[in-house]
């Protein structure tokens, strides 16, 4: 019996981020992450330069331009990434209250609304210290 | 059909819409090829209504699944213009005075023109046994097995799956990496995981890199479900679970 011809298989579309708008947003929300590992990596070595007494070296660091540049980029990428994932939060957390599901909204404002609530008090503590 | 009801279709048959379709005939074509076909603009007419005619009216050689024609089966799930969609709920008057390129579904190979292979799939489904598993027990024939409306609501939504494959042709996961369990086939195993009269348990074929934790999350095989299912949630919800279970070796589901 002769053997059925086999299927073709489609190439690997290798721009397939850009075929769609939720695809370029989803790679970018990805790619962010390294901004936001560069955030952690940052706020590691303040910490380093204010437990070892080097806070004036690191200060002079941070205020070179590019340095300026870098965090200024790693805020915005940041803070797409924070959106966007916390836009996300309502597909892995399903809240009942006696049996009425929480809406998406909810999860999301009390996570947008935590959020900035916290950069609030972060900010005060921080924005205090400068006067 | 009435009178009127003919002449109206009449005169919207005066209006034609150009069908992009691809095709592929194994050992005639290396690969798929575009052929355009004009068929009627009809107001009620969906792209199936549409490869309906071609088929009839202008090349029987075209291959394609459909069924029900109802959006209940899931056999004619075909890219639309570049979007995975069921084309007898994809009505032709969407895309204006067209053209209307359709392909078959991405992420599997082609056995023909817009006939995709899902044996890969099947074997998948199969894999997370997606029946009422019951333990211990030989009940009989008419034992039934009551449940609040509450039991029924926590797995309701993951039951409405027909397996028309749409997840999987817009998961880029699984266009990347064949191998991924994939959105509907997780759902499903969702589906009897949060089951009260199911006794199985999925923990080894779901917790696995190329099952829930090789999504990555894109999310648009939720939004390409016809049958509001929302497969992103079944597989980020069984991460939670899978993740609990881990540290929590005793805990279940």
């Amino acid at each position: 019996m002769k053997a059925p011809p086999a299927a073709y298989r489609p190439r690997r579309d290798h721009l397939w981020f850009a075929r769609t708008r939720n695809y370029t947003i989803f790679v970018l929300r990805e790619l962010t992450s390294v901004f936001v590992a560069w955030s952690v990596v940052f706020l590691l070595l303040l910490a380093d330069a204010v437990l070892g007494g080097r806070l004036a070296g690191f200060a002079a660091l941070a205020a070179q331009p590019w340095m300026i540049a870098l965090n200024v980029l790693a805020l915005a990428a940041t803070c797409f990434h924070a959106v966007t994932f916390l836009n996300l939060a309502p597909k892995a957390t399903v809240v009942r209250l006696d049996g009425y599901r929480l809406p998406a909204w909810m999860i999301q404002g009390g996570n947008h609304s935590l959020w900035l609530a916290v950069s609030a008090v972060i900010a005060f503590f921080v924005l205090r210290g400068f006067h | 059909m009435t009178d009127t009801t003919q002449a109206v279709r009449q005169a919207a048959g005066t209006r034609t819409i150009r069908l992009e379709v691809a095709r592929y005939r194994p050992g005639q074509d290396a690969e798929p090829v575009f052929q355009g076909y004009d068929v009627p603009l009809m107001s009620d007419w969906a792209v199936l209504d549409g490869l309906n005619y071609i088929k009839d009216q202008l090349d029987g050689s075209l291959s394609y699944r459909w069924s029900c024609r109802m959006g209940v089966c899931g056999s004619c799930g075909m890219t639309v213009n570049g979007e995975a969609r069921l084309t007898c709920g994809t009505f032709l008057t969407e895309y204006g005075e067209g053209p209307v390129r359709i392909e078959p579904l991405k992420g599997f190979p082609v056995i023909r023109d817009l006939v995709v292979d899902i044996e890969e799939f099947l074997a998948k489904l199969t894999s997370v046994r997606p029946w009422l598993i019951r333990e211990g027990e030989d009940p009989p024939l008419t034992a039934e097995y009551a449940q609040t409306p509450e039991q029924l609501e926590a797995y309701k939504q993951y039951s409405m799956c027909i397996n028309c494959l749409l997840c999987y042709s817009a998961c880029p996961v699984y266009v990347l990496d064949p191998d991924f369990l994939g959105p509907a086939a997780i759902a499903l195993a969702q589906r009897y995981n949060l089951d009260s009269r199911d006794m199985g348990d999925r923990f080894d074929v779901l917790n696995q890199d190329d099952a829930v934790w090789g999504c990555t999350f894109v999310g648009e095989c939720t939004k390409v479900c016809p049958k509001h299912v929302d497969p992103a949630e079944a597989i980020q919800r069984y991460k939670l679970t899978a993740a609990l279970r881990s540290v929590l070796p005793w805990s279940r589901r």
